[in-house]
């Protein structure tokens, strides 16, 4: 028997670690792929949504009559179409919800909680008559305070969200209704005695403010619900399996009455991770008979979808005077949202994570606030946490007159290092993406007038999850794999690449499809890093079952046992005998049906053993000392892969995580007015990097790989995203010798500190 | 209100259709010509996914009206292949992965060969001010600028 768990580390590689195109290459430049909202069907309904244009009010009344007599209008749905739910906490990604507040984030009942919030749909036969509806349905609110940053919603007189929110995570439980959802605590040691030991401490507060992860595809799906329950759901989505779970029970529909097709995805980041749409179309669906399709526009994007949190951040680091760190301190309040889930948690066990801490504690508070519910944004709380570690720490090396990458060296968490957050970690490349970075000839270059250089780690934990995939061997001797994780940036290529290896056939012989919710077992999204990990994982134990089961085949059609056979290059071979006798793939899969049928094999596992995953990143900025504007000089990206499969792919995500990172640290922010409306909502106002803010993005992989994967996956989506916020921070803050705690460093807010210090 | 007969040639066949005034010409390419390789990402002229040529000038689709396409030639990612060949600046994109998600792709795909008819040499500069208006929020536009600029001499050479 093969051994599944072997792994390939010492092997040479063929496939594994080339840059072969991608199997989805050519429908995705010639405009044939399909994305959420490219797919329609006969005798479709279009789907529009009335969304509350108050941040906080009471819903009084809602009356629906005169759009429901409006000529083309098929079906309405309301809050009175939608089941309630009792308290329930339920895992989605790296963040925990709950059903009771995604009924009502989908659809308000008692009260709206921000601007934007859904309170009615409408499914008509065009575009124009669904936007007359909504205007016919009449609505009446009352007026509630709201709040929108932490520091108020956490004041005794602030409005509360929600009445029945106590405070999770405080002894004694408090009596009293609050927005603090919950209190979360990482640590260990003893940060008053390390304090009371250390020769220097820094301490600093940080805000950030909340920013959308952008994708530049609008939330879209297509529902189609016949009169015998059956449901077809098309969507963008990062996890078709999640989604179906959820609309089965947002609508009580059975998980196979529902089958959900993954459309191709145009970004996610972990705001595609939710439910927004799709329960509506679904209703919409339902009650008219008729396919619904539903697009958000881009300002309902951005008001009514993703975001990540805004969030204030207090740190205090105890160094000794050789830079050692003998005591960390944080307390992270991030804002919820309308509904409690913000990834302070995460956050608070991510920063201080990259160090090796004696002493350490990180406390994290989730406070609602009437701006829309956040989702998953990429490495969800790290940047945040991490931002104010990652500055108090530059800080300190100027302080010490030391190097920033030294200082982190001395620090750095390595192979058998205890993790703030708890457990021994395994092998990691903390040192070696310091290394690399002190070696690579940016960090040794020369800079110009008003320029500055900054430093900042990043740690994300990456995850792995419940996956399943399929192989298919085809008569013809061609491959096919069925997955169940959304390629979001080019895992279909990983995934073909992986089974190539294994199998000894070519590349061009595997086609990999991403399988629709009937077609494999349970798969959790793609997120967390965790696709070509997971995935990758079944990929290569179902690839090495159907290896074995092509040994057996050419056993039997030599007539000798299994064990005189073995598996080289693509082909059965036979070990004894006196000369050598060989069978392709292709010759023992033409015979399949004389030999016991079609060969496929299947695995289904919960996969555990993921890597973290750790970078480092140099930049240089100029900043002009008239207009405050910062210019990014150079920027080189340096992060442990464990394995990059398809390096160019690798690359990709490090180069599109920094410079997210860059519009965060930079530019982008949500900017509400004193109504709780927010102003920015197109891509005019909230600015995205487009390519000439940056210069090229230097990128260096290290690899150390992960001894939990066949190959040493680690994953690599999350991290970059993590040390562009505090490297430019710190670049911005050695170029004017001013100390900047706050994002974004828009030209205002970099010119008053300028002048006024 | 009655709609609008349009005549029109896009990708190089002569298409008819009707359309109301207020409706773009992305509408129009999605929404009644089954063209949905021009992409919507915000239909305010900000994002570039519905670039296309109007009469050879580069334009976002969702700021053309469709009846002012009467009479004009227009192309879409749908026609920069020819027949089973990928146009050299498609295949370049794939060659480099200058492409994650792809959604913003046929945009930059048709500005970048906008860009080439002008200009056959572009700088890295050059290349990166043609492409503000085309926002890509996976790549960090690394791969698309190198794949520009290592196409365009492709084509000099060729």
């Amino acid at each position: 028997m093969n051994d599944m768990t072997q792994n390939n580390l010492e092997r040479a590689l063929k496939i594994v670690g080339t840059r072969p195109p991608r199997p989805d290459g050519v429908d995705k430049v010639t405009g044939r792929a399909l994305f959420g909202s490219d797919k329609s069907l006969p005798n479709m309904l279009v789907g529009r949504v009335l969304r509350s244009p108050y941040a906080h009010a009471k819903i009084i009344s809602i009356d629906t009559s005169k759009a429901e007599v409006l000529n083309g209008v098929k079906s309405i749905v309301t809050c009175a179409d939608f089941e309630d739910f009792p308290s329930e906490f339920v895992p989605n990604g790296e963040m925990i919800v709950n059903l009771k507040d995604i009924t009502r984030n989908i659809m308000a009942r008692e009260k709206v909680l921000y601007v934007g919030h859904t309170v009615a749909a409408v499914a008509a036969t065009s575009e124009d008559i669904a936007e007359k509806a909504l205007g016919l349905i009449d609505i009446k609110y009352e007026v509630l305070p709201h709040v929108l940053e932490v520091e108020d919603a956490e004041k005794p007189d602030a409005p509360v969200l929600h009445e029945d929110m106590m405070t999770i995570g405080i002894e004694p439980s408090p009596k009293k209704a609050s927005n603090v959802a919950k209190r979360v605590e990482f640590g260990f040691g003893d940060v008053e005695k390390g304090f009371a030991e250390a020769d220097l401490i820094v301490e600093r507060e940080f805000t950030t403010q909340q920013v959308h992860q952008g994708y530049i595809e609008p939330h879209a799906c297509l529902a189609s619900v016949s009169e015998d329950g059956q449901a077809d759901l098309w969507c963008t989505t990062q996890g078709a399996f999640v989604v179906r779970n959820f609309c089965s029970k947002l609508l009580g529909l059975s998980a196979a009455q529902i089958k959900v097709t993954a459309s191709e995805i145009g970004g996610g980041f972990g705001g595609k991770t939710v439910v927004y749409l799709e329960p509506l179309a679904l209703a919409l669906s339902r009650k008219s008979g008729r396919p619904v399709k539903m697009e958000m526009s881009r300002a309902e994007v951005f008001t009514s979808s993703g975001p990540t949190s805004g969030a204030k951040v207090w740190v205090k680091i105890g160094v000794k005077n050789d830079g050692r760190i003998i005591a960390g301190d944080c307390v992270l309040k991030y804002q919820a949202g309308a509904f409690q889930g913000a990834p302070v948690g995460p956050g608070a066990m991510c920063a201080f994570a990259p160090y090796d801490m004696v002493n350490v504690r990180a406390v994290g508070y989730d406070i609602v606030v009437n701006r829309p519910k956040v989702s998953a944004y990429r490495a969800p709380g790290g940047p945040i946490s991490e931002y104010g570690v990652e500055s108090v720490l530059d800080e300190i090396a100027l302080k010490l007159e030391m190097d920033p990458i030294e200082i982190r060296l001395k620090n750095a968490a390595k192979e058998g290092t205890i993790a703030p957050y708890g457990p021994k970690l395994g092998p990691i490349g903390m040192i070696e993406t310091l290394e690399a970075a002190k070696a690579h000839p940016h960090y040794s270059a020369p800079l110009g007038p008003n320029q500055g250089r900054g430093i900042a780690s990043g740690f994300w934990f990456n995850i792995g999850g419940e996956t399943s995939s399929s192989i298919t061997i085809n008569e013809d001797g061609t491959v096919g794999l069925t997955l169940g994780t959304t390629d979001i940036g080019g895992s279909r290529a990983s995934m073909a690449m992986m089974a190539s290896e294994e199998l000894g056939v070519p590349m061009d012989l595997i086609k990999p499809v991403i399988g629709d919710t009937n077609s494999l077992g349970f798969n959790f999204l793609t997120g967390g890093s965790r696709a070509t990990f997971s995935t990758g994982m079944t990929v290569v134990r179902s690839t090495r079952e159907a290896i074995e089961e092509l040994k057996k085949r050419a056993a039997l059609l030599w007539e000798v046992d299994l064990n005189q056979v073995e598996w080289v290059d693509g082909h059965a071979r036979l070990i004894a005998g006196d000369e050598p006798k060989t069978m392709s793939l292709a010759q023992i899969a033409k015979q399949a049906g004389k030999t016991g049928g079609p060969i496929m094999a299947n695995c289904s596992m919960n996969v555990t053993g993921a890597g973290p995953s750790l970078g480092t990143h140099i930049v240089d900025v100029e900043v002009d000392t008239e207009t405050g504007k910062v210019s990014i000089v150079r920027y080189t990206a340096i992060q442990d892969a464990g394995k990059a499969i398809h390096p160019a792919y690798v690359e990709g995500q490090m180069q599109g995580g920094a410079v997210q990172g860059i519009g965060w640290a930079l530019n982008e922010e949500y900017i509400y007015n004193d109504k709780g409306e927010l102003e920015n909502t197109g891509f005019l106002d909230y600015r995205i990097p487009v390519c000439s803010d940056v210069p090229m993005i230097d990128t260096v992989i290290v690899e150390v790989p992960n001894p939990n994967h066949p190959y040493g996956v680690r994953g690599v989506g999350e991290t970059p995203i993590i040390p562009p916020l505090a490297a430019i921070s710190n670049a911005v803050s050695r170029a004017t010798n001013i100390r900047f705690n706050e994002l974004p460093l828009s030209p205002p807010k970099v010119l008053a500190k300028l002048m006024h210090g | 209100m009655s709609k609008t007969h349009v005549s029109t040639c896009i990708n190089g066949d002569t298409h008819e259709f009707l359309c109301d005034t207020q409706n773009t010409l992305l509408d129009v390419l999605r929404h009644e010509l089954d063209l949905t390789g021009s992409k919507e990402g915000c239909a305010t002229g900000d994002c570039g996914a519905c670039s296309v040529m109007l009469d050879d000038r580069l334009v976002c689709a969702c700021l053309v009206l469709g009846v002012e396409a009467d009479g004009k030639e227009i192309e879409t990612i749908e026609g920069m292949s020819s027949g089973s060949e990928l146009h050299p600046i498609q295949q370049k994109f794939i060659d480099l992965a200058a492409l994650q998600c792809g959604i913003c792709t046929p945009g930059v795909l048709v500005a970048t060969k906008a860009l080439l008819t002008k200009n056959k040499n572009p700088s890295e500069e050059e290349v990166r001010f043609w492409l503000a208006g085309n926002l890509c929020r996976c790549t960090g536009y690394d791969k698309i600028v190198r794949a520009v600029l290592e196409v365009a001499a492709d084509m000099r050479n060729a």
